[in-house]
């Protein structure tokens, strides 16, 4: 339905711009008016709007997203080779993102109003208020210019990277991987963070808590067996919402980092007046929401077994 | 007015929200009195390229030796005034489906509001990318258009949901009884009484338009690069970070700033307009 509706609004979008398909790629390459007529009955741009939407659609269906002029390649193939690269950036932000977010809000709850905690809250307020990509660039300045431990950018040291063992690969790949997944998963951890500690002061007001007290439980199984968990179940949630905010961030992370993803293609292609890939790009964008979203109800309905029996 | 400034100023983060938000302005509003250079003139293209923040330019110069405080400052007229159209934009859109939606209910509240959740799910930067790509290098009003178009959608949510407990209220059945017409209800029942979320939506609106516009000009396709905007600055100084890390650095700095004193403040405003969160 999402899909449905991104892919009409783009070809409304493509219906409205100035010029059409052909006249923008022709500005770079300079056609015959001829040719341009020709390739204009080829393509079908002469028939009905009806028509071209209908087949616009059709062939989004199939996966068809129309010709890069500038890769000379079709666009769905100049995307399936970046999507894997977006998607390893991506999930590495996810880990952080959830990793140090319910940590940090954890510890929040339980020292709550201490020096510590309020420290902790500023801190997320400032990345929350922080553009991902000036974050990515300071930590670029600090780590990758001023003290030398990260590289400046890339997926891999395309120099020496096919000499080394598997091994080496794999720490080469990592070592890329850690400043661009900080950045693109530290807004969101910020975000976790916060949400984390009003869930857990939430539930840890709650009787059951005090029963598991009252038993005689140990400070710290009350804490990570019966608050933890529960105060879980609303960061879940979240999952789904990151996603757009995901995919948003790896544009510009991507684009800090020159990482070889789909944000960095979409960037290169505005530039290079690609359009195909640029639409294509945010079609894929909103199916990838879609699946993250289907993701966070399994989620959800994995950790909370209510929502299963309610089924 | 001087009750709510009041307010505001007894709680200590919506009081640094207020002078955050109040000096920024300021400094934009001044900005021409203020910066102590031209922001586009080329000082002295020799040996003023990348200077280091000193007395005679307390941020430092840019590639073609300009004065990067005066940039900055410049940049905050750019960025606020942006900021602030689009949102007026987007809460005057917002309002008005969210109102439609509200009180027209049945099928017309269910389309709008599939419509809204469809465009949420949307990473917005990529819907901005496809529109500001087809029309090739939008200028500052279409930006601006742009920018308030595709940012009304969480303002409209508000705005329904509210309109869908007002009309519980029993003013507004004492109102229809008296025999209000449905224009009048609308415009002069239930409007002012949306004052409250709608200012506090279009405050934290601000800073989240800001640090759009910021991307996208960092992405080279925001504000045409002549003209100073914080986004770009950072942009350029991304290219000399290793000579000249300033030129990142103090428009970050100001965008974080600005967006602080917005999110600050409209939390204030939601704590001190409706009292029920109290």
């Amino acid at each position: 339905m999402i899909v449905f509706l991104v892919a009409t609004l783009t070809f409304v979008l493509l219906q409205v711009a100035p010029g059409d398909p052909l006249t923008r790629a022709s500005e770079i390459t300079l056609v015959p008016q001829q040719v341009l007529e020709q390739q204009r009955r080829n393509f079908g741009l002469d028939r009905p709007v009806h028509v071209q939407y209908a087949r616009y659609l059709a062939n989004v269906a199939r996966g068809d997203f129309g010709y890069s002029f500038r890769e000379h390649r079709p666009a769905a193939a100049a995307i399936a080779e970046r999507i894997p690269n977006t998607l390893l950036l991506a999930a590495a932000a996810l880990v952080i993102t959830f990793a140090l977010g319910i940590l940090i809000g954890a510890l929040q709850a339980t020292r709550r109003g201490s020096a510590a905690d309020e420290l902790l809250s500023l801190t997320s307020l400032t990345l929350y208020s922080m553009p991902v990509f000036w974050l990515g660039v300071m930590l670029l300045l600090l780590f990758g210019v001023t003290l030398g431990w990260f590289p400046a950018g890339g997926v891999v040291d395309d120099a020496i990277y096919p000499y080394l063992s598997p091994l080496g690969r794999l720490g080469n790949r990592l070592h890329h991987l850690i400043l661009p997944a900080v950045t693109l998963g530290a807004v969101g951890a910020a975000a976790t963070a916060r949400y984390q500690r009003a869930a857990m002061l939430d539930v840890v007001g709650q009787d059951f808590v005090r029963t598991a007290r009252a038993k005689g439980l140990r400070e710290r199984a009350v804490f990570f067996r019966h608050a933890l968990r529960n105060a879980l179940l609303p960061v879940i949630t979240l999952f789904g919402l990151f996603f757009p905010l995901l995919l948003s961030g790896s544009v510009l992370v991507e684009t800090v980092f020159a990482w070889p993803g789909i944000g960095k293609l979409a960037v290169d292609a505005i530039h290079g007046r690609d359009y195909a890939v640029v639409t294509a790009v945010a079609i894929i964008a909103a199916i990838m929401v879609v699946v993250g979203n289907l993701l966070a109800d399994l989620l959800y309905r994995l950790a909370d077994p209510r929502t299963r029996e309610a089924q | 007015m001087t009750r709510l400034l009041r307010g505001l100023w007894l709680e200590r983060q919506a009081r640094w929200g207020l002078v955050l938000v109040a000096a920024l302005c300021g400094l934009a509003v001044l900005a021409p009195w203020i910066a102590p250079y031209d922001p586009a003139a080329q000082l002295d293209l020799a040996q003023g390229q990348y200077l280091a923040p000193s007395t005679l330019h307390p941020f430092g110069t840019d590639f073609y030796s300009r004065d990067l405080l005066s940039r900055v400052l410049y940049g905050a007229r750019i960025s606020l005034s942006i900021a602030f159209l689009s949102v007026l934009v987007s809460i005057t859109v917002g309002t008005a489906v969210g109102m439609t939606a509200g009180l027209a209910g049945g099928a017309v509240d269910r389309l709008l509001m599939r419509g809204v959740d469809a465009a949420l799910a949307v990473p917005r930067v990529f819907l901005l990318l496809v529109v500001v790509a087809l029309w090739e290098g939008v200028s500052v009003t279409g930006l601006i258009v742009v920018l308030g178009l595709t940012s009304w959608f969480g303002t409209s949510r508000i705005v329904r949901a509210e309109v869908l407990s007002l009309r519980q209220r029993t003013y507004i059945t004492a109102a229809r009884a008296l025999g209000v017409g449905p224009r009048r209800l609308a415009l002069r029942h239930l409007l002012p009484n949306l004052a409250a979320p709608v200012i506090v939506a279009a405050t934290l609106g601000i800073g989240q338009i800001i640090l759009i516009e910021a991307s996208l000009s960092y992405l080279g396709v925001g504000v045409p690069p002549p003209t100073p905007s914080w986004g770009s600055i950072i942009q350029e100084g991304q290219q000399a970070l290793a000579v000249a890390p300033w030129v990142a650095t103090f428009p970050g700095l100001a965008i974080v700033a600005t967006v602080i004193g917005f999110s600050l403040l409209g939390d204030g405003l939601r704590d001190t307009l409706d009292p029920t969160t109290r």
